[in-house]
């Protein structure tokens, strides 16, 4: 029985996500500092941020509740949740069934249904600001989210992330217009999932615009290094997402040889390289936009995602 | 024998009606009541999944000398009264055990306690009616004993409002339904459910029964656009009867839709779905928009019911598309969904309404604009409205992620249907109910947020207390059955089988048998769920994030003033407002769907008057279908009020020539 061989890639791919995350949060940090000519912080500075926080004192407000101190944590395992069930180096792991697309897309839900209420606990003006943005954002992304599944789901036959990537690895799947409509719509709602560019800005934190570093303003010390590493570790989830169904190269399935998941391993550290340079690159040639063009930008993601759902029906093989 | 143990039940209920109207006075009267629903709703609800359990149970039934003397009252239970008896005393005995503790805070329980087992006996006794007669009785009955509830504190203007309209329409329902069984039995036929289902009716008949049948239980359950009076007549009674109406009645009226259309209607055409998908997933999107905008508790959640009940006509309209092309197996799929979310729903919201209750209690507050803070005075209460929250906004691994998990599973097997028109339209109907899913996290969000979270808004929120144990327990099980149900759903799946194998010949494969206890509603390539291993998973990682960053990392904690980017503590009234909280939500979805308009109104430099700012939001329903009714109806009355002022010889012209006209019809008919 394969148990134990399986159960270690399991936990492999677990503790590959947590340890890469900062890590291409860094790489997008430092590729954009040098494309704006400056320097830049090390690669390695998100991690020496993350200790720095853990080790200092957390100041809580007076009337922050229970809530508010449980809510790093559940935001943080339900991210890491989700993002230990997205195929990166390898598909079809021990336990990738327990949960499918659409169950990961709600695992993300819930991980930001916490934030946005841990934003309205202190009772500030600027975390109801920041909750209240969030939500109308995610009322945008989410069903775009959930209509590109709907896509993928009709093409592959599955709502398993595993089979989709496998299919879409086949030759069966073909170049298709409904595919590259889904590919946009998923970027533009993976940019507005994580707070990049156009929508928020991840760099300034005192903007009247800004969105989630507003709901997270009260937290400090350990909570925050959680609720740091949670959405970093979102952004992967993300680009793992697009990695896994638009570009499956390079993708073993379980079971196979030791030096078959090193491969995988190597061309999925390259996807993340590849993606944080075009993230940085997209990031420093446009503009933040004003709160309320988002809901326009995210739209044109929610058109463009029933667009590939009804071309998938015009014809099976657009 | 569970129909039996259930008419005895009913009888239980009716004869604590009448042991309250006569010691209604006494101080001890809503103790007497309560504990005997509770105990009454839970013999109903062991001999419901009694019979559930047995699954290959032959259906019971029995007559009893009543009601009209060639036909007797019939009683039946199968395994889909079975199954709604269930949700209906489940949610009857958490609503009892509730009240056992909030009916304390009651001003006038002789106005409620009597209505309160009569509306129990009412629902029951419609699940269980197996007659046309005792049918719409049992129905009016149940009507009319909410319409009681409704009307308790009739001292309140607005309830007297609520009042009016739910009669109305109630009566409405009602004439549709009685038409509906009218052509369902034809002229010469009978009322027994036994002959409607063995004789189903031409296409014509069918198609009309179809339509009456979605317009007289949809107009109770409260899909768009009939749904104008449960947004006003559910807050308005009290909480825990509110519960019931919001999380039970509307399953009756869903029973009654299954009833009628799966079992009296034949084999569907596949264009029945069309109505039932449309109305489902336009209640779904107004339902929770309309939630969203509301500044009350009570009414967000009224509201959202409507959405609820939108994604429960979302699944019984894929059933239907389904059924109707013979792919047996994904008719079963969507069957179970919608059964599923009935459930699912039937628990969360009740649960809700307690929570909406015990805040009413402790604070006499619905306005979220007076709230706010009570996490820290009604920990457990807040803790409890947090899990239904949760389960309502179908956030993994609780139990409406299930049921709306099964759903897409549903709508994605769509491309499977011949009609093109259909599968254009399902996806559609995909799309909306995966916004209304974005939606209600939204609306949740603000629900929580503003009651239970932030700085008290009012000295009422600041003063308040923990409600009392009885109330607490009522709303423990139900969260914990939430929690069941989200965590293992096979079991309740396996319960909803023998429901769909009797509806629709068919049913989900055997979940219990399904290793690691995942759900699989198809195939194991195509798609599974195993909420127990994501709760394990979820447990796991974050009890492991705790150890380790106690172990590593500082463990202090100091208390300071909130931070707020620096500016200094200011007063509770500086916190978002949750009316503020939904102006981006209301600026994308409003002007198109609510007609809202905001005026600022903003005084002249140098003026002390204060500023002013207003939204104003309308039903589109009242506005482009009921307020054209009423005024055309009062021009009609104006017009026909010039008959009370004639004289004499023109009422006998008129009288005359009616006579006249009347008799020329008779000798002219055919």
């Amino acid at each position: 029985m394969a148990l134990i061989p399986e159960l270690i890639v399991q936990g492999v791919q677990m503790f590959l996500v947590l340890a890469l995350a900062p890590a291409l949060v860094g790489f997008v940090r430092k590729v954009k500092s040098q494309l704006l000519r400056r320097q830049g912080p090390p690669i390695v500075q998100p991690y020496r941020d993350l200790i720095r926080l853990l080790r200092k004192d957390v100041v809580l407000a007076h009337n922050a509740s229970w809530l508010f101190r449980a809510a790093p944590y559940l935001i943080f395992a339900a991210t890491w949740v989700a993002a230990a069930l997205v195929p990166t180096f390898a598909a079809g792991l021990m336990f990738s069934w327990s949960a499918d697309l659409v169950a990961i897309i709600a695992l993300l839900g819930s991980a930001r249904f916490f934030l946005a209420l841990a934003g309205l606990d202190v009772g500030t003006s600027f975390g109801g600001i920041g909750s209240s943005r969030e939500v109308m954002f995610a009322s945008l992304a989410e069903p775009a989210l959930i209509v590109i599944v709907f896509t993928l789901a009709m093409i592959a036959g599955s709502t398993q992330l595993s089979t989709i990537a496998s299919f879409m690895a086949s030759s069966a799947v073909g170049l298709r217009v409904s595919l590259g409509l889904a590919l946009i719509s998923l970027v533009i709602v993976a940019l507005a999932e994580n707070a990049r560019i156009p929508v928020d800005n991840p760099a300034t934190h005192l903007e009247l615009t800004m969105v989630h570093e507003a709901m997270v303003l009260e937290y400090s010390g350990r909570h925050l290094a959680l609720v740091e590493l949670a959405s970093w570790l979102q952004l992967l989830v993300y680009v793992s997402l697009i990695g896994c169904i638009f570009f499956p190269w390079g993708l073993t399935a379980a079971g196979t040889s030791p030096g078959g998941y090193l491969a995988g391993l190597a061309a999925y550290v390259l996807k993340l390289v590849a993606s944080g340079v075009l993230l940085a690159t997209f990031e420093v040639t446009i503009a933040k936009m004003r709160v309320f063009r988002v809901p326009e930008f995210v739209g044109v993601a929610l058109m463009l995602a029933l667009l590939a759902m009804l071309l998938r029906f015009v014809s099976s093989s657009l | 024998m569970t129909i039996v143990a259930s008419l005895w039940c009913v009888g239980a209920f009716l004869g604590l009606s009448i042991v309250a109207v006569a010691c209604a006075r006494l101080s001890a009267a809503s103790a007497i009541v309560y504990a005997g629903c509770l105990i009454a709703s839970t013999v109903g609800l062991s001999a419901g999944l009694e019979h559930l359990i047995a699954a290959s149970a032959p259906p019971q039934t029995l007559q009893l000398p009543l009601g009209l003397p060639w036909l007797g009252a019939n009683f039946r239970v199968d395994m889909l009264s079975a199954f709604f008896l269930l949700v209906v005393n489940l949610g009857g005995a958490a609503a009892s055990l509730f009240a056992l503790g909030y009916g304390q805070h009651e001003q006038a329980p002789h106005r409620v306690l009597p209505f309160f087992a009569a509306f129990l006996a009412g629902m029951n006794l419609v699940v269980l009616a197996d007659d046309a007669f005792a049918f719409l009785l049992s129905w009016e009955f149940m009507s009319l004993a909410s319409w009681a509830l409704v009307m308790a504190h009739d001292r309140e203007p607005e309830n007297l409002q609520a009042g009016y309209i739910y009669l109305l329409m109630a009566s409405f329902g009602t004439v549709a339904l009685l038409l509906a069984f009218g052509l369902l039995a034809g002229p010469g036929g009978s009322y027994a459910f036994a002959d409607l289902r063995s004789h189903p009716p031409s296409d014509q008949v069918a198609a009309a029964v179809l339509a009456l049948a979605l317009i007289g239980t949809g107009s109770k359950a409260g899909l768009v656009p009939l749904h104008v009076w449960l947004p006003l007549a559910h807050p308005a009674a009290p909480s825990h009867v509110s519960a019931l109406m919001s999380g039970v009645m509307t399953k009756v009226a869903v029973y009654a839709f299954v009833r009628i259309v799966f079992s009296f209607l034949g084999p569907p055409e596949s264009w029945w779905c069309v109505p039932v998908l449309v109305a489902g997933g336009s209640s779904a999107v107004l339902g929770v928009l309309y939630a969203l905008n509301q500044g009350d508790l009570k009414k967000l959640l009224a509201y959202s019911t409507i959405d609820n009940i939108g994604i429960i006509f979302i699944g019984l309209g894929l059933a239907l598309a389904f059924q109707a092309n013979d792919l047996g197996q994904a008719a079963a799929l969507a069957m179970t969904a919608a059964l599923l979310h009935v459930f699912n729903h039937s628990l969360f919201k009740s649960l809700l309404f307690f929570g909406a209750g015990a805040v009413l209690g402790a604070t006499g507050e619905r306005d979220f604009e007076r709230l706010g803070g009570l996490i820290h005075t009604m920990p457990v209460t807040a803790f409890l409205f947090l899990v239904a929250s949760v389960a309502i906004c179908a956030l993994p691994p609780l139990n409406g992620f299930v049921s709306e998990w099964l759903t897409f599973q549903a709508v994605l097997i769509s491309p499977q249907l011949p009609q093109w028109g259909l599968r254009f339209l399902v996806p559609a109907i995909g799309a909306l109910l995966a916004l209304a899913a974005a939606l209600a996290a939204a609306c949740f969000v603000k629900a929580f947020g503003f009651a239970f979270l932030g700085r008290a808004r009012s000295e009422a929120a600041k003063q308040a207390r923990e409600t009392d144990a009885f109330s607490v327990a009522g709303m423990f099980c139900l969260a914990g059955l939430c929690a069941f149900a989200g965590i293992l759903p096979g079991f309740i799946i396996d319960r909803i089988a023998p429901v769909t194998q009797l509806l629709l010949d068919s049913r989900l494969p055997v979940q219990a048998d399904v290793p690691w206890l995942s759900i699989i509603p198809i195939s194991q390539s195509r798609s599974s769920y195993n909420g127990l291993l994501v709760f394990v998973f979820i447990l796991i990682s974050s009890l492991g994030a705790i150890e380790a960053i106690h172990r590593l990392a500082s463990r202090r904690v100091r208390r300071a003033p909130a931070w707020d980017c620096g500016f200094p503590d200011a007063a509770p009234s500086t916190q978002y407002s949750a009316g503020s909280f939904v102006q981006p939500l209301r600026r994308v979805y409003g002007t198109l769907i609510f007609l809202a308009r905001e005026t600022v109104r903003m005084p002249a430099p140098g003026d002390t008057a204060p500023a002013s700012f207003r939204v104003d939001i309308q039903d589109l329903a009242w506005r482009f279908i009921y307020t054209p009714i009423v005024s055309s109806v009062n021009i009609v009355a104006d017009r026909l009020n010039y008959l009370q002022y004639m004289t004499i010889r023109r009422y006998l012209a008129l009288v005359f020539s009616a006579l006249i006209f009347l008799l020329i019809v008779l000798a002219s008919w055919p």
